[in-house]
């Protein structure tokens, strides 16, 4: 993988401010993404955990503060050398009709490639890399639509794999997915993080499943950031009715060992005690 | 099978796609050369492309039929052109100049030349050129909203298109019998009165317009995924979407100045030409060449179809787009979806 120089690096955001149409979502917030590691976003809807996202990629100019890529601020860095060091993978992602899996996979390799269509060796190897890492080799000749949920996101995924980025940013790629499949997305991300030393950032509406797979968790509301570290250090009762109003237990995840959230609810609480 | 295989074979049948098309429209080319009311064999007509000829065969072959040959084949690939590049654009079947406004626009602006100034010739084309990208301004500043979508641009447009139409009618029901008569023939499309006059600004606008599309044609081809994830790619999406917009209308807009709207070419050739590729594409060149070859074969048959009187290449055309304009919009209101 000559492309990568493991985790050398850095996304920060100072004061940002994001909005749409002028309705701010994101009020002056602050955050530098640990490289190399795991880190996911988590918080009720509408918080502003996907607008964060597409902030920090570039797909939102900020209307206060400034977004950091290595230090140099990204509005002004080219589309495309963003894109040879950070990739995204957008919230529900379309594709056109009639495309096939490896052509899909295949555009990810855009921002390494010239003005004029160069099909090279190296991004043979970088699809070829892609569709084994996401277990879709044997999909490559399949029109997209024809695909089960799993199999698409797991697609898309390859597609921002293919793009070969230190950073790669994914906005809920589990939505829609049942939880076997929710853990495998997942799963695969953390080999990509061990094998590559890819930073990634993922905003992911499954509190414990976040818990169990981040490094680091940031915590919004309300579009700023009301908490983040380690989620051993992170998760807390009191953290979590501040993020997501709701009382709660937490318990040892029995196969982590990470924290685990248990909502109280009106009903059904016999064993509450 | 790998995906190398998978890749290396959808590049193989666009490149065979392609071949083909520029095959069939060598083919016609030839053939508008070599008939006609005085026969030259295909020998001869070669050797006089090659500079060989008789006097006789120069004067047919280079003088009164190369003009409008080429003219046919350049119109019918810049309406493909723009059609397919629109159709990418906005993401919907319906955009293409002569259903949005551009080739409506372009001919209200030329009506209003030949009835009201009476001008004829390259003044008409001129405006034409110029009401194609006055509207095409227009559309965009009402369809704008913080950025624009394809689907505002496509109902704007059509909205647009019907008050340019009524525009036209005026002018046409306020002139004379005979400058409406020129009026007509020229907004139904036609290569009757091609000539170097034409076939050389459109030669010239072609070669700086086709390049300028063909850089930004991988960028058209990420649009099609939305605009996050084209600008995860880095593709710098308001930037390129309005250098599109502006060629595939300047493309529309030169091709009517040549030959009038010919109807429906545009709309057409597009469909077709994604259709032969197959690569989940925009086609551009697949898209061109059908183009072309849809209008020389027009207009080979216009001129020479026994049983038909000779009639404007816009007229057959139209007889073969309208009907796949019905089956779109057909198909589109079972989707219960307008794009």
């Amino acid at each position: 993988m000559t492309e990568h120089t493991l985790a050398e690096h850095t996304l920060t955001a100072t004061d940002l401010r994001l909005a749409y149409d002028r309705r701010e979502v994101v009020h002056g917030l602050s955050v530098a993404v640990p490289p190399g590691k795991m880190t996911m976003i988590v918080g009720p809807n509408a918080c502003g955990k996907s607008t964060l996202l597409r902030g920090l990629a570039r797909l939102l100019a900020p209307v206060g503060g400034t977004v950091e890529l290595d230090g140099r601020d990204i509005s002004t860095i080219p589309g495309r050398e963003v894109a040879t060091v950070l990739g995204i993978l957008p919230q529900s992602p379309a594709a056109p009709e009639g495309i096939t899996v490896a052509d899909l996979v295949g555009r990810g390799r855009y921002p390494h490639q010239g003005w004029f269509r160069r099909w090279t060796a190296q991004d043979d190897a970088a699809v070829n890399e892609a569709l084994t890492a996401t277990d879709t080799i044997e999909l490559a000749a399949r029109p997209v639509a024809e695909l089960s949920g799993g199999q698409r996101q797991r697609v898309w995924i390859a597609m921002a794999l293919a793009q070969r980025t230190d950073l790669l940013l994914l906005d809920e790629p589990t939505t829609y997915l049942d939880v076997a499949h929710q853990v495998e997305v997942l799963d695969l991300l953390v080999d990509l993080n061990v094998t590559s030393g890819t930073t990634i950032v993922v905003v992911l509406h499954d509190l414990n499943l976040a818990c169990r797979y981040a490094d680091h968790l940031i915590a919004m509301r309300d579009g700023a950031i009301l908490a983040e570290g380690a989620p051993a250090d992170v998760v807390t009762t009191d953290v979590i009715e501040r993020v997501f109003g709701m009382r709660s237990r937490i318990i040892p995840d029995p196969l982590s060992g990470t924290p685990m959230v248990v909502p109280e609810s009106r009903h059904r609480m016999e064993n509450s005690a | 099978m790998t995906a190398h295989a998978v890749v290396a074979g959808v590049r193989r049948r666009a490149r065979l796609t392609t071949l083909v098309l520029a095959v069939l429209a060598a083919a016609l080319l030839l053939l508008a050369l070599s008939v006609g009311t005085a026969v030259v064999s295909l020998p001869d007509v070669l050797s006089t492309l090659a500079g060989q000829g008789s006097r006789a065969t120069d004067y047919i072959v280079l003088e009164r039929r190369l003009p409008r040959a080429m003219t046919a084949l350049l119109v019918g690939a810049a309406f493909g052109l723009s059609g397919a590049v629109l159709q990418s654009l906005l993401g919907n079947p319906l955009a293409s100049p002569d259903v949005i406004g551009i080739s409506a626009g372009a001919g209200a602006s030329a009506v209003t030349a030949i009835v009201v100034f009476g001008a004829a010739g390259p003044p008409v084309a001129l405006a034409a050129l110029l009401g194609a990208l006055l509207t095409a301004a227009l559309m965009y500043v009402l369809a704008w909203r913080d950025g624009v979508t394809g689907y505002r641009l496509v109902l704007v447009g059509i909205g647009l298109a019907a008050i340019l139409l009524s525009v036209t009618s005026y002018f046409m029901t306020r002139s004379q019998v005979t400058s409406a008569q020129d009026a007509l023939v020229w907004l139904t499309g036609s290569l009757n009165e091609s000539g170097l006059d034409e076939l050389v600004p459109l030669a010239i606008a072609l070669t700086i317009l086709v390049p300028a599309t063909a850089i930004s044609a991988r960028a058209l081809d990420l649009l099609a995924f939305g605009d996050d994830t084209a600008s995860g790619l880095g593709v710098e999406v308001r930037r390129t979407r309005l250098a599109l917009l502006v060629c595939a209308v300047a493309l529309a807009g030169t091709a009517t100045a040549a030959a009038g709207p010919i109807a429906f070419v545009a709309l057409l050739s597009a469909p077709i030409g994604r259709r032969l590729a197959r690569d989940g594409g925009p086609a551009l060149l697949p898209s061109a060449l059908t183009g072309a070859v849809i209008v020389a074969a027009a207009d080979f048959a216009a001129q020479h179809a026994p049983g038909l009187p000779q009639v404007p290449v816009g007229v057959l055309t139209g007889a073969i787009g309208a009907p796949y304009l019905l089956f779109l919009l057909a198909r589109m209101n079972r989707g219960g979806h307008g794009g």
